[in-house]
């Protein structure tokens, strides 16, 4: 590859991919999609749950062999076997999870991306070299900061930066916002329009969400079922006709009426929880909220200040340093029997990490909460496979989770249908308790919609709901009480009703309450 | 990957049988640069290992310890643990099946054999039990802990048969006290191999059975795939672990009380003959299918039994079984990168869904 000092002449290529096609097994998930991309463009991809759109990506990237289909730059047809042969071309793919190395800086994260990597590093050479390509990016990182230590709205932006340095100069991007809050998806987002302004890149971004379509891109490409069913001017299209392609259906959305509900007892109660982060430090600082019955109890927060330990808390997926959570009044230990008892259920982030087993099929990990239950053991200890196999159909159908087969892998299915498959275990229950942390990320709004009309319907049963959520919006559609969370502490409440998005952001951003000494003699 | 949880049945089958014609093809490249002819040893390795009754009996025998050291690795490998020490437990196992056997003096031995083949078996459950809790509650790692074990139990069992339980009329080699003869099982009618076979080949098929179809198979399934998910699962996780380590430990038992009470009729260093290192080779060529266990055993137990005929006739060192079972181990090893790479392969598998 050449050297990231001639490459910042480098031109932007045309981008054709022409009759794109990827069979798996019996499922044809791509169809004969094309797609054109101009040089300097800003195009999005947009398409429902399991449309195809990740799968295009990895053959255009060369992680998948497409069975039909080619890609031609400038008009030339190329061969990708490899991803780094799509590498060597100048495309270059940002996931929403980071591949930056943590406990490096950022000048070490960019020089190690190279492909032309020699035995030995001048670092003095590399630093001036980054330094000077630096200068002429609208945007900057330090160079000298740890990785681990940026927020990640900084880190999207050193990978952006990394694959510029590469020298790519065409991105694709697959749902790179979701690990971002809204005004770091738009600093991140506007700095790339600005580059295709300024003809030194073409940007491709899959996304579910229309906001950021019609702020940033110029043409939109619509996908259902592996096949290509709209393209043209974002300009010319209106929301309507976006999602009547999307869905290829008038969509009825889901929506649920929240009933005026007493809040009942105290249902979930975490009472003053000091755990630890993976880095052993504080995460959670004599944490205490309470959820009653009938009750949605919002946490809102910049990520990264306590919220996922909490979540693991109250999973059971990490240690509690000092105080309790009870749930129903009594202590919860978080074991099995409590959870069954007491009808705990949780929708984590995630779902490939923390709820779920890829390696196991779809029917398996739906039956997660309930394989050792009544009805589903015979002779005491023999799964029923054939009953948790007709229990999965049902679900598959009710929750419309995309899948060949109940037997499939589960790591076989798009983004969004594996966290459908959670969902529909985990909501399927009985619920008395739900932990829902991010609930809708990476879904397509009929999805979104669906999840939010549940969650009010078991609160309207009387269940008691924790909702933990970097959308803000979300929060003040579904909470009842809403309150901030920042560096493991509650640092502001607020009935929905009262709720402010400004006095909220506030606190979200640091500010500090009348609770400052309180802080202070704990830091 | 360990404790894979879908078995994908006809690609692994086609990717085992393959890897392993690769590792008999370079094994015969290795024998042609020693000047013989490769083919002459693959028919003298046949005959060896499948060419006669006797060398079929000599198989059998060899191949049933492995199974159920073999064990040892497969089901802990479902909870997650990569366990390595059948070595050891197999010793263990021995060990104490010697000292019921001797406790047990006098007593009838349809009373006494039944026990003396659970303490070998109890005993295997503790030493595996060890490292695994270990791993539970002070996060040392599993793998390296039982390697170290199986030294600390040679060592342990050379201290014994030379000093405290030693059979001073054993003048050759050190040796524990006999069990008495009363106990030794015997052979299976109508074949000169003794019913460890069956034992092993039970085993196998009662692990297929608790691995797929109990509740217990699936919560360790869970464990394994995802140690996270378990716990959000609410399943114990502790005791998950350490039950299929102990069970592990319990099957390489077993076969160290079953060497003692078929075969040597006590203890010696002739228990350490590389059974528990077999296992770990079976296991993986087994793709940690314990049915499959039965057949990877019968392989390396037929290599095994024809090494002293390739010595014999072609003058080879005894090592060159070994290299065999190296080649074999590799290259299972390395088909896994093959995996969804087959294109032929992947729309059979989709259709036999
Ligand atoms: N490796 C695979 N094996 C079998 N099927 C697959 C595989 N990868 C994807 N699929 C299937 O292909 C279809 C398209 O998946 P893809 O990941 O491209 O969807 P997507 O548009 O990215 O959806 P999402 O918005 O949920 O991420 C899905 O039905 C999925 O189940
Ligand atoms: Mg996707």
């Amino acid at each position: 590859m050449s050297e990231p000092s001639q490459v910042e002449a480098a031109r932007v290529p045309l981008v054709e991919v022409v009759g794109m096609t990827k069979r798996f097994g019996a499922l044809l998930a791509l169809n004969g999609v094309s797609v054109r991309l101009e040089p300097g463009s800003f195009h999005a991809i947009l398409g429902e749950n399991g449309a195809g759109k990740s799968t295009l990506v990895k053959c255009i990237m060369g992680y998948y062999r497409p069975d039909a289909g080619r890609l031609l730059l400038d008009g030339v047809q190329h061969d990708i076997y490899n991803p780094r042969q799509a590498l060597a071309h100048g495309l270059g793919l940002v996931y929403q999870h980071f591949t930056l190395v943590p406990n490096m800086t950022a000048a070490e994260n960019l020089v190690l991306g190279q492909t032309h990597a020699s035995p030995t590093i001048d670092w003095a050479n590399e630093r001036a070299r980054i330094e000077s390509f630096q200068r002429n990016m609208p945007f900057h990182v330090d160079l000298d900061a740890r990785v681990t230590s940026l927020a990640a709205g900084e880190k999207q932006k050193l990978e952006i930066l990394k694959q510029l340095y590469l020298g790519h100069r065409v991105m694709i991007l697959d749902e790179p916002t979701s690990v971002l809050t809204p005004s770091e998806a738009d600093q991140v987002l506007g700095m790339l329009r600005d580059l295709t302004k300024a003809g030194r890149l073409s940007v491709v971004l899959i996304t579910h969400k229309f906001r950021e379509v019609r702020a940033f891109a110029e043409d939109v490409t619509v996908l259902r079922g592996g096949r290509l069913v709209g393209a043209g001017k974002v300009a010319e299209l209106n929301d309507a006709d976006l999602a009547g392609l999307m869905f290829g259906r008038e969509t009825v959305f889901a929506s649920a009426d929240r009933t005026a509900t007493k809040p009942g007892k105290a249902a979930l109660e975490v009472r003053s929880v000091t755990t630890l982060n993976d880095k052993a430090m504080t995460a959670c600082d004599a944490l205490s909220l309470t959820v009653r019955e009938g009750e949605i109890l919002g946490v809102a927060g910049v990520a990264g200040n306590g919220q996922r330990e909490l979540v693991e808390v109250l999973a059971g997926q990490r240690g509690i340093e000092a105080g309790e959570v009870r749930v129903a009044g009594v202590h919860y230990d978080r074991s099995r029997k409590q959870m069954r008892r007491y009808g705990v259920h949780l929708l984590t982030e995630e779902p490939l990490q923390n709820s779920c087993v890829r390696g196991m099929s779809v029917a398996e990990n739906l039956s997660f909460r309930n394989f050792d239950d009544g009805a589903n053991v015979q002779l005491g200890c023999f799964v029923r496979r054939s009953v948790l196999r007709r229990h999965a159909r049902t679900l598959i159908q009710r929750y419309d989770i995309r899948t060949p087969t109940p037997d499939a892998r589960l790591d076989t299915l798009s983004g969004g249908n594996v966290q459908r498959t959670v969902l529909a275990r985990e909501l399927s229950g009985t619920v008395s308790v739900l932990i829902a942390q991010n609930p809708c990320v990476g879904l397509d709004f009929s999805a979104t919609s669906e999840i939010h009309s549940q969650i009010i319907t078991a609160r309207n049963r009387g269940a008691a709901i924790l909702l933990f959520s970097e959308d803000l919006d979300e929060l003040l559609e579904l909470a009842d009480r809403i309150v901030v969370m920042s560096e493991g502490h509650i640092v502001y409440e607020t009935p929905r009703a009262a709720a402010d998005v400004e006095t909220i952001g506030l606190y979200m951003a640091g500010h500090r309450s009348e609770r400052e000494d309180l802080w202070a003699s704990n830091a | 990957m360990i404790g894979a949880a879908v078995w994908r049945g006809p690609e692994a089958a086609v990717l085992t049988v393959g890897a392993v014609l690769v590792a008999l093809l370079a094994f015969g490249i290795f024998v042609a640069f020693t000047g013989l002819d490769p083919f002459a040893v693959y028919k003298v390795l046949y005959l060896g290992a499948f060419g006669s009754r006797f060398s079929i009996e000599t198989t059998l025998t060899l191949a049933a310890p492995i199974m159920l050291t073999a064990l040892c690795v497969v089901i802990p490998a479902r909870a997650g643990l990569l366990i390595i020490g059948g070595e050891g437990a197999l010793v263990l196992g021995g060990l104490g099946s010697v000292l019921a056997g001797v406790a047990l003096n006098g007593a009838p031995a349809s009373l006494a054999t039944p026990l003396i083949l659970l303490a070998g078996a109890a005993a295997g459950a503790i030493w595996i039990a060890i490292p695994a809790a270990l791993r539970q509650f002070r996060g040392v790692n599993e793998t390296i802990s039982t390697l170290l074990f199986n030294y600390i139990a040679i060592a342990l069992l050379n201290h014994l048969v030379s000093g405290p339980i030693r059979d001073y009329g054993q003048p050759l080699k050190p040796t524990s006290w006999p069990i008495p003869s009363a106990f030794m099982i015997g052979t299976i009618p109508g074949l000169s191999v003794h019913w460890g076979l069956v034992y092993g080949v039970a085993a196998c098929l009662v692990a297929f059975v608790v691995l797929r179809q109990t509740t217990f198979g699936f919560a360790l399934s869970i464990l394994g795939g995802n140690l996270r998910a378990a716990q959000m699962a609410g399943l114990p996780v502790a005791a998950l672990a350490l039950t299929a380590a102990a069970l592990g430990g319990a099957a390489a038992g077993l076969a160290g009380a079953v060497e003692v009470v078929a075969v040597h009729g006590a203890a010696s260093i002739s228990l350490v003959v590389g059974y528990g290192y077999a296992g770990i080779l079976v296991a993986f060529v087994a793709r940690q299918n314990p049915l499959a266990v039965v057949l990877a055993a019968l392989l390396v137990g037929g290599i095994s039994a024809s090494g002293g005929l390739l010595q014999r006739r072609f003058g080879m060192p005894d090592a060159a079984s070994t290299v065999l079972e190296g080649c074999i181990f590799l290259a299972v090893l390395g088909s896994n990168s093959l995996y969804g790479r087959l294109r032929f392969l992947q729309s059979r598998s989709a259709e036999v869904k």
